[in-house]
């Protein structure tokens, strides 16, 4: 689950790492009073979407009066923002994040993620910060440092020590930088993070360390245990058909074709996708039923499918292992006439039950085409569609 | 001969009274696999599928000296569950359960290390070798002794696998879901190297999926240590970047992972390559025929 830049750096300066002073605002017209409050005669406004590349698609600004910062709230509150990370629709913007002005001397990059080849969280440093570190990593390897952290001894000084050489840091920064690494990792273990990314981290015209960004993603699976962060999220920055599925635990990412996919197990999920493309057609979506699909469950995930006005046909793959086909046929066909599907609907069950499974599909009177070979489902569902 | 379970295997499930162990443990008991007992603290004392119940994987290990944990336990409490069962002593954890903190994973994979044990899992199908004994919650009828052993990151999509090599009559040695999370208790390599040592197994299946580099180290692996034939099926190639796939370890991210990058990096290094799902068993018939 992603944080707003505004979420992550109230969560910054609950850690207290230097974040610019800020207020975030909904209406345009608190733009005024959120300028007065941060007091100075220059503020940056701007517009808080799950996104970077902001900058450069004219959703951030510096602003000399607190009727500009009311401008730019105006122009983008309700509005996407498209930048070079989105898809072309863009996302919504439902808030502005206005800040005091912050003068640069230098940009750093500096992020963790969690490493799955050393199973450590690491830490990423760049003395090259505000552009694409990939790139870095590609073409000056040298101007990047890789730290991992032990789970047990946690980030010791020496390691940020190590990375503050890279980030060509002074004595004063490096004394700076101990506590913030410290910090960072604190903030990473105890909110369950997945990803945190600084960029760019910078050294302000008065020599200090300071956190101009915040990206924070935190591990969907460890939500349960974060209750304060869970009110954070904000489902306008998804697809709504996603965000959709996700209320029912269903995992659902739209595609452009035109075959709908109903599957259970992720990898199955690609698998079919996979199938149906080799076969010459295009899936619509990527849709995982899960281990434990209920009749209610299937249900709701073909409502979601047909709710795409591009499906011509729907494919169910199942492959039982804990779940049952014979529940699995049951909810299809309740959905079938429940949501009044009126394209055609292809059926692979296989596994726990299957035989059941596809007795019940038989005997259903809804037009279901039954076939319990994949090869042969994927290439029926494909001729459909065309 | 198979790798990890066997006839003998003496199994213990913890979290052995909820519904999803109970389900599956009756299943593995109807398959002939050995289970001695189970634990749920709360629960010591009480008699559950006719084998006894303790309160802590310390009391069954003295009771009943099982060999192998078999864990249903919720995600929450997977951590705790998986650390009982390695210090009571077990050889074998096996977690079937979903949605681990990913950093719960990283201190329990430390300490699983540190005291040499093997886990399988989380968030996978588990381990079976047919005709012998079935720690998990894949479907017993699609199985059959035989040749093939597979490692795969995705519970369906071994199923698939199993299907077509037992419909093909060829039969597995012992399959293995590693699970899709971005911290697995065993990676490809730690199977690769049991089934190479396996007599039973005369060929091996290895389906991968997008996400990570698990697939091209194992390549590099195969290259260097396995003498056996290694056939492989990698999902997603459809997929496009940046998305995620649903709760698998499947993110492409910065263009590394994906399976084209999987693809010829396991060519490259002497991997056959089922193009297609439903071609898995197949291409392992063909590269049978001509071994």
């Amino acid at each position: 689950m992603n944080l707003h830049e505004y979420q992550g750096k109230a969560l910054f300066a609950e850690y207290n790492l230097p974040v610019s002073k800020g207020v975030v605002i909904f209406e345009p017209e608190e733009a005024l009073k959120a300028c007065r409050d941060i007091g100075g005669t220059k503020w940056v406004v701007k517009a808080q979407v799950h996104a970077g590349g902001r900058g450069k698609a004219g959703g951030v600004k510096l602003v000399d009066t607190p009727d500009d910062a009311i401008d730019f709230a105006r122009s983008w509150l309700g509005k996407k923002l498209v930048t070079y990370q989105t898809d072309t629709n863009g996302q919504l913007v439902n808030s502005i994040l206005v800040e005091e002005c912050t003068d640069i001397d230098q940009e750093l990059y500096l992020s963790a993620v969690i490493d799955r080849d050393s199973q450590r969280i690491v830490f990423i440093g760049s003395s090259e910060g505000g552009v694409n570190i990939e790139e870095v990593a590609e073409n000056t390897p040298d101007k990047i440092i890789y730290e991992s952290i032990d789970p047990l001894c946690g980030a010791q000084p020496f390691q940020a020590r190590k990375i503050a050489k890279i980030l060509n840091l002074n004595n004063t920064q490096t004394r700076q930088f101990v506590p913030m690494l410290q910090n960072l990792t604190k903030l990473f273990i105890e909110k369950d993070l997945a990803l945190l990314e600084i960029n760019p981290l910078v050294i302000t015209s008065g020599g200090n360390l300071h956190c101009l960004d915040a990206k924070v993603s935190i591990d969907s699976n460890a939500i349960y245990r974060q209750p304060e962060i869970a009110e954070m999220h904000d489902s306008s920055q998804e697809d709504p058909r996603e965000a959709e599925a996700a209320r029912n635990d269903l995992s659902y990412v739209s595609l452009d074709g035109n075959i709908g996919c109903m599957v259970n197990g992720a990898g199955l999920a690609m698998g079919t996708m996979d199938t149906i493309k080799y076969y010459g057609g295009n899936p619509a979506n990527f849709l995982d039923v899960g281990g434990t699909a209920t009749q209610e469950r299937v249900s709701k995930a073909f409502k979601i499918i047909l709710d795409d006005p591009e499906v011509k046909v729907v494919l169910v793959n199942i492959f039982g292992g804990i779940v049952r086909c014979d529940l699995i046929a049951e909810g299809v066909i309740a959905a079938i006439e429940e949501v009044g599907v009126n394209i055609p609907v292809v059926v692979r069950l296989e596994g726990n039950n299957a035989d059941l499974g596809s007795q019940i599909l038989s005997q259903a009177g809804v037009k279901i085409e039954s076939i319990n070979n994949l090869a042969d489902a994927a290439k029926k569902s494909v001729e459909l569609a065309k | 001969m198979s790798i990890l379970v066997n006839k003998e295997t003496r199994v213990i499930v913890q979290g052995f009274t909820g519904s999803q162990a109970t389900l599956h443990s009756e299943q593995a008991i109807d398959y002939g696999t050995n289970i001695v007992g189970g634990v749920t603290p709360g629960k010591g004392g009480q008699v559950h599928l006719d084998r006894p119940v303790f309160d802590t994987m310390e009391e069954a290990k003295k009771a009943v000296n099982p060999n192998a944990a078999l864990i249903f336990v919720p995600a929450p409490f997977c951590k705790d569950s998986i650390l009982e069962a390695a210090e009571s002593g077990i050889e074998l954890i096996i977690c079937i359960t979903e949605g681990v903190p990913t950093l719960d994973m990283l201190d329990v994979k430390k300490r699983i290390d540190e005291l040499g044990i093997t886990l399988i899992g989380p968030n996978c199908p588990g381990v079976i070798t047919p005709g012998e004994a079935k720690l998990g919650i894949m479907p017993a009828s699609i199985h059959m002794p035989g040749k093939v052993g597979i490692i795969s990151r995705s519970g369906t999509l071994t199923y698939e696998a199993v299907k077509q090599t037992t419909d093909l009559g060829l039969g597995q040695s012992t399959c293995v879901g590693i699970g899709g999370d971005p911290i697995p208790g065993s990676s490809f390599i730690d199977i690769l190297k049991l089934f190479q040592n396996d007599p039973q197994t005369e060929v091996i299946v290895m389906v991968g999926e997008i996400g990570g580099t698990a697939e091209e180290d194992a390549a590099e692996y195969i290259q260097n240590n396995i003498t056996k034939p290694v056939i492989s099926y990698i999902a997603g190639q459809t997929a496009p970047e940046g998305k995620r796939m649903g709760h698998a370890g499947a993110i492409i991210a910065g263009g590394k992972g994906t399976a084209a990058d999987k693809i010829s990096k396991l060519q490259e290094c002497g991997v056959h390559i089922a193009d297609n799902l439903v071609e898995i068993g197949s291409k392992v018939a063909e590269v049978l025929s001509k071994t």
